[in-house]
């Protein structure tokens, strides 16, 4: 069934579309800066953009901080929101039922589905951004390592080994995979709530404006440690010295239980629902 | 076959299907008959264990459903409100891909049996097209190809013609009689009366969510008591009959009358020409609209 899955997914001219744009992004951003070379000031715009002028080496870093906020999370949640109620809608619901397809099964080859694409999603971006970078800015990587940032780490100048940046990517990647679960979870349970695609995908994306509005709201402050879009950004963390944990760990966590309540309310309501139409 | 004892299904105070005690037997040509919203939909899918039942018992292919119906989906072959496929992908692709999803089917021998799928359907030569660009009867064609694909031992089909012209009907219609000559059970619905009539050898008649008639069709379908006479002689029959006939058409009298060998007798006795003679047989359709309350989509305005 994952097989199948995933042949309908790369099968679809909309994962390329999606990939394509996403990695259009990050492109246009780097040729406004090459072209103007007004960096903005440390501290402000998006992480590390202020540094990739020097070294275009870090340019992924930079591209994961400008599609991460809103672009892929939007990406997720329209896929997300229409694995169950899309095949609804297309009629193929109940076909690969009686098939018979297991109701669970169905749901975990989604799900692994989702997963496959954000992580081509985010493989396509860091691949394109990091030629991007190095085309565009140069990169002044030695094989000594890459110099962090100073507006990001808390000790400018510090060296960390070509061996160490692919582990603090793949790090990064996982977090960011693990986060968009969290995202990929919630529309997957309105999915199967819904029957319109559309509507599943309006309502993650609701649910994420909301928490972001109130993660900068100080009056949420009682609340902002559950919200699922707080720790959102600590994947920086990983590129500080030393990596600090302690967001990174607590971010996973709550898109963790997140991830266990959505998914077994949607297995659940899966597994009990009508199929209709 | 298929046994249900007391199924019923309610949505909230609607009941789409009501204590129906259905009974399809190995090798019949079973026919759902009822109007639209009649529930035939309904009782399909808590068949296929699609929709949950309310109430009652299900039993198919001597398993109890919903409970382990996934141990007799494979022998099933079935198309439940209209064809179902993936737009962008072509009609072979969705075939292969269907096949591929469930269980026990070999994929070497994946190609063949969609091939041949398509053959008996009649869509042998589609090519790479998307089913995007099928008319409705091509898609009804496919949908009916991914039935046929694991040589089932039931095949329940709803509204299976559906979309198509009268040829496609008629092809669809020795399709399924092919299939029933080899053992293959069928089940079909459909709002047609003239579909079942001209296919089935066992009717049930929805109405309301209940079923009302169940029977072979020959029984049901018994004499009226009156035959139908054929004479160039009209004026003299009705003469002689005298308050017996009760209706005439041009040449062709309906008469009440048991027994149409002595009704012949005496009129050619009686110097009357009889060129046809045919007892008067209840329509489907009087059977229906005999065991039926009203047309379940008319409003009526409440008193």
């Amino acid at each position: 069934m994952i097989r199948v899955e995933l042949a309908k997914l790369f099968r679809r001219p909309r994962t390329y579309v999606i990939a394509g744009l996403l990695c259009g992004l990050p492109l246009i951003v780097a040729i406004f800066l090459a072209t103007t070379k007004i960096p903005p000031p440390p501290g402000q715009g998006g992480a590390f953009l202020s540094a990739v002028l020097s070294n275009g080496a870090l340019y992924p870093a930079a591209a994961m901080a400008l599609v991460l906020p809103v672009f892929l999370p939007v990406s997720v949640a329209v896929l997300a929101g229409d694995t169950v109620a899309g095949e609804a809608a297309t009629g193929t619901l109940r076909y690969l039922l009686i098939r018979p397809v297991g109701r669970t099964r169905l749901l975990v080859a989604k799900l692994l589905s989702l997963i496959v694409f954000v992580l081509f999603a985010i493989g396509a971006v860091l691949v394109t951004s990091y030629i991007t970078g190095l085309a565009l800015f140069g990169a002044t990587t030695s094989s000594a390592g890459v110099t962090l940032p100073p507006d990001v780490t808390s000790l400018s100048g510090v060296t960390i080994s070509p061996a160490g940046l692919v582990l603090r990517l793949l790090g990064t990647v996982a977090y960011i995979v693990v986060s968009m679960l969290g995202v990929a979870a919630i529309a997957l349970f309105l999915s199967t709530v819904t029957d319109s695609a559309l509507g599943a995908a309006m309502g993650a994306l609701a649910v994420l404006v909301t928490s972001q509005v109130l993660v900068t709201l100080d009056a949420a402050a009682a609340i902002r440690p559950y919200l699922p879009t707080r720790y959102w950004l600590a994947w920086i963390d990983f590129f500080r010295e030393p990596v600090l944990w302690r967001d990174i760990e607590r971010g996973a966590g709550i898109q963790l239980v997140y991830l266990v309540v959505l998914l077994g309310a949607a297995w659940a309501n899966f597994l009990t629902k009508d199929v209709a139409n | 076959m298929i046994k249900t004892k007391d199924l019923t299904k309610r949505y909230g105070r609607t009941t789409a299907v009501d204590a129906v005690d259905l009974e399809v037997r190995e090798g019949d040509r079973y026919g759902l008959l009822g109007p639209n919203g009649s529930g035939k939909t309904t009782l399909v899918r808590m068949l296929l264990g699609l929709v949950f039942a309310t109430r009652g018992e299900i039993e198919v292919l001597g398993v109890p459903v919903p409970k382990r119906v996934r141990e007799v989906l494979p022998s099933i072959g079935a198309m439940v409100e209209g064809p179902g496929a993936y737009p962008n992908m072509s009609g072979r692709t969705n075939l292969a891909l269907f096949d591929a999803a469930g269980p026990g089917s070999m994929r070497r021998d994946r190609r063949r049996r969609v091939d041949e799928a398509l053959e008996r359907v009649g869509l042998a030569g589609i090519d790479r097209r998307p089913v995007r660009a099928y008319s409705l009867g091509m898609r009804q064609r496919l949908g009916l190809a991914g039935a046929l694909l694991r040589k089932p031992r039931l095949l329940i089909l709803d509204e299976p013609t559906n979309g198509l012209d009268p040829r496609g009907i008629h092809e669809v219609r020795d399709l399924l009689t092919a299939l029933n000559a080899d053992g293959t059970t069928v089940f079909l619905s459909s709002h047609l009366l003239a579909e079942i009539e001209a296919f089935c050898s066992r009717v049930g008649v929805m109405d309301r969510g209940r079923l009302v008639v169940q029977d072979q069709l020959d029984l049901l379908r018994t004499p009226t008591g009156r035959v139908v006479v054929g004479t160039p002689m009209p004026d003299a029959a009705v003469a002689l009959l005298d308050g017996r006939v009760e209706g005439r058409d041009g040449d062709l009298l309906t008469v009440r009358h048991a027994d149409p060998g002595a009704l012949n007798t005496s009129l050619v006795e009686a110097g009357v020409t009889v060129t046809s003679m045919v007892p008067e047989r209840r329509t489907l359709e009087q059977v229906v609209l005999d065991a039926t309350t009203g047309s379940s989509d008319r409003v009526e305005a409440r008193a």
